[in-house]
């Protein structure tokens, strides 16, 4: 056990190496940060003298070295853009991602689950065919256009369509941004002002449908696979009511895969929080990055790779050990193999 | 005298009705909040952080120079009340008294002083005003002469941008010099608070998120504005910004794509705002190389060919650009500058006729009947539908047989590319200007010159007229309005003759404003909250 | 190379099989799949044919006249028949610029699934095959590989190429950018479907005694692993270039990838967007249903074939 975890810990670490490695290597090459940083009229000598003192002349390892030296005490540095330290952007920034992810998190399991449960059970049902047609626009159509759709509607022409109407059809919500917060501590909320919680909407559906429509499909799948197992057919013989088989028996063993990969769908949400972030100007560390890459603010840039890669780092290895508890034969892979995008 | 009379009884009724309306609504205080969103962030508050038109317009909200400038752009007293050129090369400003700093601190020579030795220091992104500053000298506690490296008349406008800060309050919070990006200074205290003499406050900061702006009571000029507060927003998105506009979340957002200004006239409560920048928009040729660095044709620069280049000019339909890609809003140019800036005339601005046939002759008389392959340059998100522009140009000139390869960028790797520091590596592009001086001088200096003594930096062609190069020189000390006037007439003559550039257009001021508020555009883009008011 | 073509043999085999199993009567039992095949086949034909079928031909510059732009629909007023669909902001048709950009969102796609799994089959079998450190160091790859979205590795691949190819190919890399950033994402989901029949099928007696005669093991396993992970991997396929298309037109809203010269399906939504809210509807519009329509006629199949191909639920 204890060499199993020193041995996935240092693999851990050897992967957070490499993920550091390739995105800062990379980041060397996205352009030249000082055109931000001064502005048109700064002379060639000066922008030279900019350079040398950030050390941009620097070979590559030395970069990435004195990088990786401070990163290790919590030191991310300087952001190019704001000038200030990486580590009190990425502070204050985390709260805004987390609550837009986590709410839509929540919207995708609490609709997608019941959803899949449902197409589950009533395979050829006329509702399940329409819940999966409908779902599936859920990953047809890009995020972004997702987002600008629901502004258009719900920002631009809410007021039009009620007047068209005559009564109000559709609430004018707002289309950017967090509105108003409440900080406790150095976490910055929005789910205590109203205007906090009305801002969370759009971007929340946005961010939700696509991982609605994969827990959906999921469940569904599991749902399918577990309902055949002997044990149903027995528990079926053995007179138990339906309710209490599909509910009690089959929906508990499908959570567990269905929990495993939500959980590890981190990577997609982080992604598509990014898309969604853009669109709907929501203060978090998606947009951080965004602008980070054009303005190519270096140190914004890899740190936040890094935190990604730390994230995923970290999930991964609890996954690994749980399953490393609960049945240590090789399942860990088959659980992962199922769950792909 | 009798004009502060006025003001004082005006300030009176005004009190008047403001008590006549705290009785009406029962006691409270009509609160007034304006909001307003721009495409990207004020990038610091540090005054002499970053030269940048957004930048330097948003702190000139808190921050004053010793002159500024009214939304038309007339230079007018701020911190100095009078200035004169008491030598060629010394300029004497007189100093407002009664002025404190929003800590309280009184305003005074020592003040400049300390200002122009922050301008100076490491981190200052001002630098090219200090380079204009030779010595600043204080006379007195209100007098302060600025002796200059050689005659400038025209110093006073170049000054507007170099705001003062307090020599006190900096040295209290260590921040004696410019915010430096390198980082040993971390947190720099004037990067994200202030303490300027202007009319408004910063109250709240939140990068990237908002800032949030007070009025300054104890501001030494009359306020016209109504607003309590005003909170400041960033927008990337161009539809995102345009529907906050309205739904009504922000009162004024800019700039609004030049498509949506019919939306914008349509739509209940809000309407464009818009008026010609003093922005130029040109297209640009590599005529120092002896080949192309991108091209099919080897051994040879055909841009070095002015034929070629007049091919190109005619080739262009500006009339089309103007109408469907800029909706009518552009202003066609040929000359490098725009109608409000210093030097521009009116009888040199009529371009060459749009003539597909004659440009199909000259590229023939080139030698280049077929044509070539070019890659041209551009920006994506720095000016207005810029990667539009670019996409109907390559369009155009495939009609006289150039294939146009379009290599449209985001504008930090646009810049990264094309400017000086990347050895100007484009064979064709396209740039925008806008004099910081709002002088021609400006832009026959750094567009047209040949690439030598600090001079030409962004001719990223390396267009060179020895003839061109010695006018910037001449035209900067030269006193006489009406000889200047003839120097800058000369050098704009023969830049366009040889057609060192294609000069498309000035581009529109682009604003979408809520009809709840008035405020007042400036044709730099700057944006002043003191002349805004809200119903 | 006998071997490849041993392996389409078996590969035609099991297409005979195939037709003549339950799987072709549940395709001929279900209109909607049915519909769905029919209009992916239609995308593919004239993506495909695009020269012939399109009405013009978008991507030549000097064909275009700025003073078409902003044409609508035909049906509409102000409507002009030579654009049937209406034109673009340069004055291209709509219509020719959705076929001509669902040949590059097709291409792009399929090229980056077939790369995905070439990756991932010969990393998967090499993995499960030899076990042990290579097998962990694959899958920490897998790991790290995982840790990027494909968002953020089209972001970093793009730099890189723009910054060490040589300058001249910088117009013309941007679809091995696409291929590599996406496939690079997927091939995970092969590598480990792979690698578990692999797993099996390695101490299996014929792989030993492949061995005894000296053929390559692994390329004996692959003959034998390809037709068991064939359903799988065509249910991943399937549902990975759905998403391809979609990643592919949502990195161009980030503005990677696609010059405007010859825009994807992505690249047009993207452009049209800017119009959306001044009345051009159609510029965003049309090819905003054209990319749904394909991509859920395409999931739609994927789905289907999850089911038909899965034994248990016959």
């Amino acid at each position: 056990m204890i060499a199993f975890v020193v041995r996935r810990l240092l693999q851990s670490i050897l992967v957070m190496l490499a993920v550091g490695f390739i995105a800062f290597s990379l980041f060397t090459y996205v352009g030249d940060p000082i055109n931000n940083m001064v502005g048109q009229d700064t002379t060639l000598e000066q922008r030279q003298e900019l350079r040398e003192r950030l050390g941009l002349d620097d070979p590559f390892v030395i970069q990435y070295g004195r990088f990786l030296i401070k990163a290790v005490q919590g030191d991310f540095g300087i952001s190019y853009r704001h000038r200030r330290p990486v580590s009190d952007l990425i502070a204050e920034r985390i709260p805004a991602t987390l609550e837009l992810s986590f709410v839509a998190a929540l919207l995708a399991l609490f609709i997608g689950v019941p959803m899949g449960v449902y197409t589950g059970l009533h395979r050829r049902g006329f509702l399940s065919q329409v819940f999966l047609t409908v779902s599936l626009v859920g990953i047809s159509l890009p995020t972004f256009l997702i987002g600008i759709l629901l502004i258009l509607i719900f920002g631009v022409m809410s007021q039009d369509i009620n007047l068209a109407l005559g009564f109000s059809l559709l609430p004018q919500l707002p289309t950017f941004g967090r509105g108003e917060t409440v900080q406790l501590g150095w976490w910055s909320t929005g789910f205590l002002t109203e205007s906090g919680l009305l801002a969370l909407i759009l971007p929340s559906i946005t961010l939700a449908l696509f991982q609605m429509t994969l827990i959906m499909r999921l469940v569904r799948s599991e749902m399918l696979e577990v309902l055949r197992t002997d044990y149903i057919k027995f528990a079926r013989a053995r007179g138990l009511t339906n309710r209490a088989v599909n509910f009690g028996h089959a929906l508990k063993n499908t959570l567990v895969p269905v929990i495993t990969i939500t959980g590890l769908q981190l990577g997609s949400i982080i992604a598509f929080a990014l898309i969604t972030e853009q669109v709907f100007q929501w203060p978090g560390m998606g947009l951080l990055f965004i602008q980070a890459i054009n303005e190519v603010d270096i140190p914004v840039m890899a740190s936040y790779l890094m935190m990604i890669g730390f994230f995923f780092v970290v999930i991964n290895l609890i996954v690994d050990l749980l399953y490393y508890v609960v049945d240590p034969r090789l399942r860990a892979d088959k659980a992962v193999a199922g769950g792909h995008q | 005298m009798l004009l502060r009379q006025r003001t004082s009884l005006r300030r009176g009724l005004m009190a008047a009705v403001a008590g006549a309306a705290l009785v009406v609504s029962g006691g409270l205080a009509e609160a007034k909040t304006f909001k307003w969103a721009f495409q990207g962030d004020v990038q610091t508050m540090d005054p002499h952080g970053l030269f940048e038109t957004m930048t330097l317009g948003f702190q000139s909200n808190f921050y004053e120079g010793l002159v500024t400038r009214t939304p038309d752009l007339e230079l007018v007293p701020a911190l100095a009340t009078s200035w004169e050129n008491v030598k060629p090369d010394t300029w004497r400003f007189t100093l407002r008294q009664g002025v404190t700093f929003q800590n309280g601190n009184a305003f005074n020579a020592d003040d400049v002083i300390f200002s122009v030795e922050r301008i100076r220091s490491e981190g200052s992104d001002i630098k090219v005003v200090a380079g204009l500053i030779k010595d600043a000298v204080k006379v007195d506690d209100y007098t302060v002469d600025i002796v200059t490296p050689q005659p400038n008349p025209i110093l006073p406008l170049q000054l507007e941008i170099f705001y003062i800060m307090d020599r006190e309050w900096s040295e209290e919070h260590n921040t004696t010099e410019a915010t430096n990006v390198k980082g040993d200074d971390q947190g720099n205290y004037a990067n994200i608070n202030a303490n300027g003499t202007g009319p408004y406050m910063v109250k709240e900061r939140q990068p990237d998120v908002k800032t949030v702006l007070v009025p300054n009571p104890n501001w030494w000029g009359r306020n016209e504005s109504n607003i309590t507060e005003a909170v400041f927003t960033p927008i990337s998105q161009d539809a995102t910004r345009v529907a906050a506009l309205i739904s009504g979340d922000v009162h004024m957002a800019y700039p609004v794509p030049v498509q949506d200004w019919k939306r914008l006239e349509d739509a209940a409560g809000v309407s464009p705002l818009t008026g010609p920048e003093a922005r130029t928009i040109f297209l640009g040729f590599d005529q120092s190389r002896d080949e192309l660095l991108y091209s099919n044709i080897k051994g040879k620069n055909p841009f070095k060919d002015q034929r070629v280049r007049q091919a190109f000019y005619q080739a262009i339909d500006i009339e089309a650009i103007r109408k469907k890609v800029m909706r009518g809003s552009a202003t066609p140019s040929n000359l490098m500058v725009a109608p409000q800036i210093n030097g521009f005339n009116a009888a040199l601005n009529d371009r060459r006729p749009f003539d597909v046939a004659a440009a199909r002759a000259l590229m023939t008389e080139a030698g280049y009947p077929d044509g070539f392959e070019v890659t041209m340059d551009c920006p994506n998100d720095r000016y207005v539908n810029d990667e539009r522009i670019c996409q109907a140009v390559a369009s155009m000139l495939a009609k006289i047989g150039v294939k146009v390869d379009l290599l449209a960028q985001t504008k930090s790797k646009y810049f990264g590319k094309v400017l000086a520091q990347n050895d100007y590596d484009t064979s064709f592009f396209l740039l925008g200007w806008t004099p910081s001086t709002f002088d021609s001088q400006n832009p026959i200096s750094s567009l047209m010159s040949c690439r030598e003594d600090g001079k030409g930096a962004f001719n990223l062609g390396g267009y060179c007229n020895k003839r061109v190069t010695e006018l910037a020189d001449l035209i900067q000390v030269e006193v006489d309005q009406e000889k200047r006037q003839a120097l800058i007439d000369e050098a704009f003559r023969i830049h366009s003759e040889e057609v060192g550039h294609i000069p498309l257009h000035q581009q529109p001021l682009s604003w979408g404003v809520s009809d709840g508020a008035t405020v007042a555009q400036r044709a730099d883009n700057v944006f002043h909250l003191q002349y805004v008011t809200v119903k | 190379m006998a071997v490849e073509a041993g392996a389409a043999a078996r590969l035609a085999d099991a297409l005979r099989r195939f037709f003549d199993g339950d799987i072709w009567y549940s395709f001929t039992r279900s209109p909607v799949i049915i519909v769905s095949a029919v209009i992916t086949a239609l995308f593919v034909v004239s993506a495909v044919f695009a020269p012939l079928v399109a009405p013009h031909n978008p991507f030549d510059l000097a064909s275009i006249d700025l003073l078409d732009s902003f044409i609508p629909p035909v049906w509409l007023a102000d409507g002009d028949p030579r654009f049937l669909l209406g034109t673009d902001d340069q004055g291209r048709g709509i219509l020719s610029t959705i076929i001509y950009g669902a040949r590059i969102s097709l291409g792009v796609g399929f090229a980056s699934v077939l790369f995905a799994m070439v990756l991932g089959i010969a990393l998967g079998l090499i993995s499960g095959y030899f076990g042990g450190t290579v097998d962990a160091v694959i899958m920490r790859i897998a790991d790290v590989q995982l840790t990027f979205p494909a968002i953020l590795i089209a972001l970093l691949i793009d730099g890189l190429a723009r910054a060490v190819l040589p300058r001249d190919f910088h117009g013309e890399v941007w679809f091995y950018v696409l291929v590599l950033a996406i496939g690079l994402s997927f091939w995970v989901q092969y590598a480990r479907t792979v690698r578990g029949s692999a797993m099996v099928e390695r101490n299996k007696e014929y792989v030993q005694a492949a061995r005894v005669i000296g053929i390559p093991p692994v390329l004996i396993m692959l003959r034998h692993v390809l037709p068991n992970v064939m359903g799988p991997v065509l249910v991943i396929a399937t549902i990975n270039l759905a998403i391809a298309v979609i990643t592919e037109a949502t990195l161009s809203f980030l503005g990677v990838g696609v010059p405007l010269t010859s825009p994807s399906l992505g690249t047009l939504i993207r452009v049209g967007n800017d119009f959306l809210f001044s009345g051009e509807w159609w510029i965003t519009i049309f090819p905003g249903a054209a990319l749904a329509i394909l991509v859920l006629a395409v999931n739609l199949l994927g789905d289907w074939l999850r089911d038909a191909l899965n034994p248990k639920l016959r």
